[in-house]
């Protein structure tokens, strides 16, 4: 059916007093997401698009009447560790983080605060997560037109470092009929609350997605945990990926760093070189083009039908 | 951001690491001092951010305070591997009866920070980690409670180290895993740490290193106690003019993201480009199609139009530049009409052509018919989402390269 | 060298009927994500050079009396409602 969200799926909005979580509010609420308060300290008794604003997360929860679901949380760098574990601390549990340059301690603060709570994680410096005309928790897709026109309903999970490729990915995969069952961007940052691996058990148990499709780049070791999990779990899921920034590899643009903060290329082990290579071990093939994904999927869907 | 070893030495002193009593000099003469206070044989090292300084000639022994200020000077003025030091480190010789290593790294996939120990220090430590895996012990410290001293001691004794060596390396890396998330450290090193014949330990070199998202929370730490300059950044590279300027419109306005970098790119082609991952994919895809960029850039979240005019301005005044390709993965959350907006300024204030100087528009997503009804009114040739980014890239590098448009 | 254009593409006036509107004036300065509006001691001031930042979102016109602020495209001509 879809993972993390559902038609009944509540959130609340932290920092929805913003410039960019005003915006993302309208958007999330014409699509149809069921936004039922925001927060920003001081504001209470103001609204944004409709929505009621909250000095804190207790309130919003109290004034819902019951639990409320998640939170797209678009606070400032400086207090987003505060605001999340607010949320968490208040029984929410699936906050997204929209905030970039959050520093990684706190990052890692929050994480495990999560994990103890029970609670998930999705980014920092992420877009939310869509489930296509059912729930968007965060600006990913854009305004509910536009993202009609990326996301349409189908069988495909995919998740992505990069927020824009999420959809330029999940845009390819609707144009050639494959539709997506979720589409997660997961983060771009070092540290983030849900990598790969650490969603593919949810995808693994919904009966709707039948292939998964990821974006990578070099840096860091997810790609190698998933590759991992994959063997270890025997997943029923055939997994195709695209891999940017192989111009990286070149010796004179070494040391510096591009793309994601966590993407700086630091010796061989973390090329994209050996990035696919490892990947394809473990029979997730790496394609070089975008547009090639959609026939590869549907080969692999094919294969094990 | 990176630190000299002497601002390191002066970080785990604070901490409550046991150092050495080290000077650091910046001419012969201050070199000389320290090492009469010392009264013993020194050890003489030059501060720069590389490595290869003992290869280099840049760490000397020497023996009385006459030959310290020779060493000194000498020193001082060596380049090594391009960088000119700082100054110098004034050591005391020590007289080490053992070599261990203590560092604390994070462990992206556990998601907290790592505690590492050898009792084989001074070398590489993933070499030992490969030859000799037990003489390493390992451990991870919470990020939200206290580091208990009880969780350094663990990961000492699971090297076999006991006696009173374990009780006097245990603090010192408990000390050092607190001072890695205090100071928002991506790395806090001592190799080696030293055992003295005395029995006692110190640090004998230190390497640290801090992200740089935590900068601006760390002022006490870097202006107050170390006393390092705002603009001191100490990156690997030295930015250029371009980068330097872009990295400054991007500081003066919060709305959004820009970034460029041009280290190593010599094209004709100007790149205003995003998202992170779009510019990644779009670089790729140009130079595989034969184009030449003379940048790369990144634009993020949801710039003001004075952030896109900004960047892309600063992409057409660079040298050899003669038309930029304007082009991002599907946009969410960062408005097309709006950067639409800010590339056409940016060739009107320029006094340029829209049309003739913007060879691509390729941005799709949020508020594309806008953006479509601005870029109509200027001439702007564009694409939506039907066209690929790598088919975007292509016609980009066709149009410069002089085929019908 | 270089100059700095404003009202490039968006042009934004309010009538004179509501230029002295003191409570009006805090409104809009308010309201306004990009800072065009600026309450000038009770007189509603447009800042010149915020004026192309306008993200097209309406609060303004919402915050006032029908018809009598307007935010105009000069891209298409056509007036924001």
């Amino acid at each position: 059916m879809s993972i993390l969200l559902d038609k009944d799926t509540t959130f609340i909005v932290q920092g929805i007093t913003g410039r960019e979580a005003v915006n993302l509010t309208r958007e999330c609420l014409d699509y149809g997401s069921k936004i039922v308060g925001g927060v920003t300290p001081g504001r209470k008794g103001r609204e944004v698009h409709g929505v009621p604003v909250f000095d804190t997360v207790g309130q919003a929860v109290k004034h819902h009447g019951g639990p409320i679901d998640g939170s797209v949380v678009t606070v400032p760098p400086a207090f987003t560790k505060d605001a999340v574990l607010e949320a968490i601390e208040n029984g929410i549990k699936l906050i997204v983080i929209v905030t970039e340059r959050i520093p990684r301690g706190d990052v890692a603060e929050m994480v495990e605060l999560a994990e103890m709570r029970g609670a998930r994680i999705i980014g920092p410096n992420c877009l939310g997560l869509i489930v296509p005309e059912v729930c968007k928790m965060g600006g990913i897709g854009g305004p509910a037109k536009d993202a009609a026109k990326a996301y349409q309903p189908g069988r495909v999970g995919v998740m992505s470092r990069s927020g824009g490729m999420t959809t330029e990915i999940s845009s390819s995969l609707t144009a050639a009929g494959l539709g997506v069952s979720t589409a997660v961007s997961i983060g771009g940052d070092a540290i983030i609350g849900s990598t790969y691996a650490e969603l593919m058990p949810y995808f693994e148990a919904d009966e709707q997605t039948e292939a998964i499709v990821i974006y990578t780049e070099p840096g860091g070791r997810m790609e190698a945990q998933l590759a991992e999990w994959v063997k270890d779990n025997n997943s029923r899921l055939p997994i195709v990926a695209f891999m940017a920034g192989k111009f990286m590899d070149d010796d004179e643009m070494k040391g510096m760093s591009f793309g994601h903060a966590g993407t700086i290329v630091e010796g061989k082990e973390d090329t994209a070189t050996e990035k696919i290579s490892r990947l394809e071990a473990a029979g997730i093939r790496v394609v070089e083009r975008i547009d090639e994904i959609p026939d590869v999927v549907k080969e692999k869907i094919g294969a094990t039908a | 951001m990176r630190f000299y070893e002497f601002e390191a030495r002066k970080i785990v002193e604070l901490a409550g690491i046991p150092v050495t009593k080290y000077g650091f000099c910046t001419s012969a003469e201050e070199a000389r001092k320290v090492a009469e206070e010392i009264g013993g044989p020194v050890v003489i090292k030059s501060q720069v951010l590389t490595g290869g300084r003992m290869k280099a000639g840049g760490v000397k022994f020497a023996d009385t305070p006459d030959e310290a200020a020779r060493h000194a000077e000498e020193i001082l003025k060596l380049e090594i591997n391009g960088h000119m030091p700082r100054g110098v480190l004034v050591d005391p010789k020590a007289e080490v009866k053992q070599e261990y290593y203590a560092s604390v790294v994070w462990d992206g996939t556990a998601k907290k920070p790592l505690m590492l120990f050898s009792d084989m220090g001074g070398i590489d430590i993933e070499e030992v980690a490969e030859t000799h895996p037990d003489h390493v012990g390992k451990g991870h410290v919470s990020n939200l409670l206290p580091v208990g001293d009880f969780e350094a001691k663990q990961v000492v004794a699971a090297t076999g180290v006991t006696g009173s060596q374990l009780n006097r390396a245990t603090p010192i890396l408990a000390r050092l895993a607190r001072l890695f998330r205090d100071n928002d450290m991506t790395l806090a090193e001592i190799n080696p740490l030293a055992e003295l014949s005395d029995g006692s330990f110190v640090a004998l070199d230190a390497h640290m290193e801090m992200e740089a998202e935590a900068v601006g929370r760390q002022k006490k730490l870097l202006r107050k106690e170390l006393q390092i300059a705002e603009d001191d950044t100490r990156e690997t590279y030295e930015p250029s003019d371009f980068e330097k300027n872009v990295g400054a419109i991007d500081a003066a306005d919060h709305r959004g993201v820009i970034q460029g970098k041009d280290h190593g790119f010599t094209g004709n082609l100007g790149l205003v480009i995003g998202a992170g991952g779009g510019s990644l994919t779009l670089t790729d895809a140009v130079r595989n199609q034969g184009g030449q960029p003379a940048n790369y850039s990144e634009i993020g979240g949801n710039p003001s139009v004075a952030k896109a005019c900004g960047l892309a301005k600063e992409v057409l005044e660079k040298d050899g530049v003669e038309k930029i390709a304007v082009m991002m993965s599907i946009v969410s959350n960062t408005r097309v009409d709006i950067v639409a907006r800010g590339v056409i300024k940016a060739c009107l204030e320029l006094g340029k052509d829209p049309g003739e100087t913007i060879a691509i528009f390729r941005i799709p997503g949020a508020w594309e018919e806008e953006g479509f009804k601005i870029l109509d009114k200027y001439g702007v040739e564009y694409c939506d989402r039907s066209v690929s980014m790598w088919e975007a890239a292509g016609r980009a590098v066709a149009k410069i390269q002089g085929a019908p448009a | 060298m270089a100059e700095t254009l404003n009202k490039v593409f968006i042009d934004v006036e309010v009538d004179d009927s509501i230029r002295n509107d003191a409570a009006l004036a805090a409104k809009l300065e308010e309201v306004c994500p990009v800072d065009i509006f600026k309450d000038a001691g009770g007189t509603v001031e447009i800042v010149a050079e915020n004026c192309d930042e306008c993200v097209l979102c309406k609060l303004c016109i919402e915050a006032a009396p029908a018809d009598t602020v307007h935010v105009k495209k000069l891209y298409d001509g056509t007036e924001l409602s």
